[in-house]
């Protein structure tokens, strides 16, 4: 369906990445955010909090980030669509409870604006550390949805693309930003309210008495029933059989788990997304995400002017990741090189795929900066050799 | 000794509260002589009683013995994390104002970790009837001392007696602005029903204690008898006080209880003070959450 006008503040505007990220989130209907503030991520729930009372939507400052994920945890089961907004130490702390939506399936977006880490870190400088954390973060096994935009527009336009992949796929989506995308100032384009796709939440047609909350009929997704309609279901954190009610044994913790995780894994090929550059020929093939994608380019352009082949992958959705990509690539090329702004995360993940076809080389920055642009042709000059 | 009365003539074909509860999960995990039972037939009395849509009533649970009362009833129920059952009652409620929402926890999920979200949930008087037993000990992971576990009463953690203070939790409610505070233990059938009737009618933060000391950790760890035993004990050494200063009601280790009502009193909640602010600032331009939830749906 198309997006609800009042969320959508049609026009061209020159707007912050926080600021576009919470117009991205009521543009894509939105209406419930639970946030504790925390920099750099605040801007977003300050433009949000400030909008919301004019278009039928609630904000609610609580105590804590355990609160707030918890918050947006119980008002997704009002059908309602629901955001919380955080930074690193913040996005600790929702740990738990994003591991509780993903196990009630329960669709809504978490933001984290990253920065320096660990611990406190540095608050008001950027990083791209927590790119594992939002994988693997929860304990237990599961699959998550994950993406990073690049620029303030990419915050505004991935935003819509988060609500949507998290209503379709009944997980929490988390939205990877960093402090420099959040707090950089572009121009950003807001369509009209009729040229933006949504997906809304769609209730069950089954009526009350034969519902199951969990009954997936052979699908990945099972069919969703709000509090209040007079279904009377049961949801847990517990291990849970499809009536929804606990059941403490490896069988069912078989079934319960092994669904949540193929939801996602078999459907990667449609949530998978990247931009892809001169990636044939090429010897060397640059991935990188957010920030970093945009300083890459800087490398790859200086390295190219050195007649180097250089292609280029832009992670966009950056979990699940693009496996099959890397793997096709890694047999044609010498080398991958992987900038970020961190001691190493996606390159694992990099090197993992390529499987020993190609190097995967890492580019660090320890973060509170961007990387400089020689640093990353250097590295595709030494790659490349 | 034991006198077993025959009363074949008044075995009724199912029990009166089976219709609130998910029968398909009864036998439930409770202790024999465990008082949380007893709180959940007087909770499902009290909705009998005051006839509340049960379709747009909704009941939320943390973790722990208590933690498992959303589990067995039979409405829109979440078995949520430990500790954040009140944040996520609050999101429920926020999302959708039309809903009557109850969480059922315990005093080591509502008071311990979820300490927190209780005093600020009171703060802002979010629209939640807090039923909280009371049972003096984390019973479900094998008898640890609690925030409430009496001083000098023994804890597995606390095998030489406990020297914490505990909280007096009425007070603690009180003091943060809940509307309604009662206390009283779960062998006042009576009481307890008609405080729990009292709490689904009114608006607010409601909080009720339900004391139901842990009938096999804290009986066997402080050789206090049999669950029977000591929620006779309770009973009969509660001191009924309505209005009770609420600064008095702390409980000390096989003492006397002061249980009744303490507070009952009319504030705007966290939404009535939104809307009339709201309203004031932006007038026209206000456009509130709709009761039935700020859903697009297709």
């Amino acid at each position: 369906m198309k997006a609800d006008p009042a969320g959508v503040l049609t026009g061209a505007h020159y707007l912050d990445g926080d600021f576009a990220c919470g117009e991205g989130a009521m543009a894509a209907g939105c209406r419930f955010t639970a946030g504790y503030p925390i920099t750099p991520s605040t801007e977003v729930v300050e433009r949000i909090a400030r909008r919301f009372p004019t278009m039928g939507g609630l904000f609610i400052q609580m105590e804590d980030e355990m609160a707030s994920m918890a918050a947006i945890v119980g008002a997704s089961w009002t059908g309602t669509k629901t955001l919380t907004v955080t930074s690193g130490p913040g996005f600790s702390l929702m740990m738990e409870n994003i591991g509780l939506a993903v196990m009630m399936e329960t669709p809504c977006v978490v933001v984290n604006v990253q920065r320096g880490g660990p611990s406190t870190g540095l608050p008001t400088m950027t990083g791209q550390a927590d790119m594992m954390q939002a994988r693997w973060g929860s304990h237990g096994d599961y699959e998550i949805i994950a993406l990073s935009p690049q620029s303030p527009q990419e915050a505004f336009d991935l935003m819509i693309d988060a609500f949507n992949l998290a209503e379709l796929y009944r997980v929490p989506v988390l939205f990877m930003m960093d402090e420099c995308v959040g707090h950089m100032t572009e121009k950003v384009v807001i369509p009209p309210a009729e040229e933006i796709e949504i997906v809304p939440r769609t209730l069950t047609s089954v009526p009350p008495g034969e519902y199951w909350p969990y009954h997936v009929n052979g699908k990945y997704v099972p069919e969703f029933a709000r509090a209040g309609d007079g279904y009377r279901f049961h949801t847990t954190g517990l291990t849970h059989d499809e009536r929804g009610y606990p059941d403490m044994s490896a069988e069912c913790q078989e079934k319960c788990v092994h669904r949540l995780l193929e939801k996602i894994k078999n459907n990667a090929d449609k949530i998978v997304r990247f931009d892809e550059e001169q990636t044939d020929g090429a010897d060397v093939v640059v991935v990188s995400y957010g920030i970093t994608a945009r300083v890459a380019r800087m490398g790859v352009d200086l390295a190219r002017k050195k007649g180097l082949k250089v292609g280029i992958i832009r992670l966009i959705v950056v979990w699940p990741f693009p496996e099959k990509r890397i793997r096709e690539l890694a047999g044609n090329i010498k080398a991958f090189v992987v900038p970020e702004i961190n001691y190493g995360q996606m390159v694992l993940e990099v090197e993992r795929c390529a499987a020993g076809q190609a190097s995967a080389i890492c580019v660090p920055h320890g973060g509170g900066g961007v990387h400089d642009p020689n640093d990353i042709c250097e590295a595709i000059v030494r790659a490349a050799k | 000794m034991t006198t077993v009365t025959q009363q074949t003539e008044m075995v009724a074909e199912e029990h009166p509260i089976a219709p609130y509860l998910r029968m398909d999960r009864i036998p439930h995990i409770w202790c024999p002589t465990c008082g949380i039972g007893t709180a959940v037939k007087c909770f499902a009395t009290a909705l009998e009683e005051t006839g509340v849509d049960l379709d747009k009533t909704a009941v939320v649970s943390g973790i722990g013995c208590t933690g498992r009362v959303a589990g067995y009833m039979k409405l829109d129920a979440f078995h949520t994390t430990h500790g954040r059952a009140i944040p996520f009652a609050t999101g429920l409620k926020l999302g959708r104002p039309e809903l009557l929402v109850i969480v059922f926890s315990g005093d080591g999920d509502l008071a311990g970790i979820g300490g927190n979200h209780f005093i600020h949930a009171a703060r802002r008087n979010i629209d939640l009837l807090i039923i909280m037993v009371n049972n003096f000990i984390y019973g479900m992971t094998g008898g640890q001392n609690a925030p409430t576990t009496p001083l000098t009463a023994r804890s597995s953690t606390m095998p030489f007696g406990n020297f914490e203070r505990p909280f007096n939790l009425p007070h603690l409610a009180a003091s943060c602005g809940a509307t309604y505070v009662a206390r009283w233990t779960s062998l006042h059938i009576r009481r307890l029903t008609k405080s729990f009737k009292e709490g689904i009618e009114r608006k607010g933060f409601r909080f009720i204690e339900v004391i139901a000391p842990c009938s096999t950790l804290y009986a066997r760890l402080n050789k206090l008898g049999t669950g029977f035993n000591l929620m006779r004990f309770y009973h009969d050494n509660a001191e009924i006080c309505h209005g009770a200063d609420t600064r008095d009601l702390g409980i000390d280790f096989q003492n006397k209880l002061i249980c009744g009502k303490f507070v009952d009193e009319e504030r705007p909640t966290f939404l009535e003070s939104m809307h009339e602010h709201y309203n004031k600032i932006l007038g026209d331009r206000y456009v509130p959450i709709p009761p039935e939830g700020g859903m697009i749906h297709g």
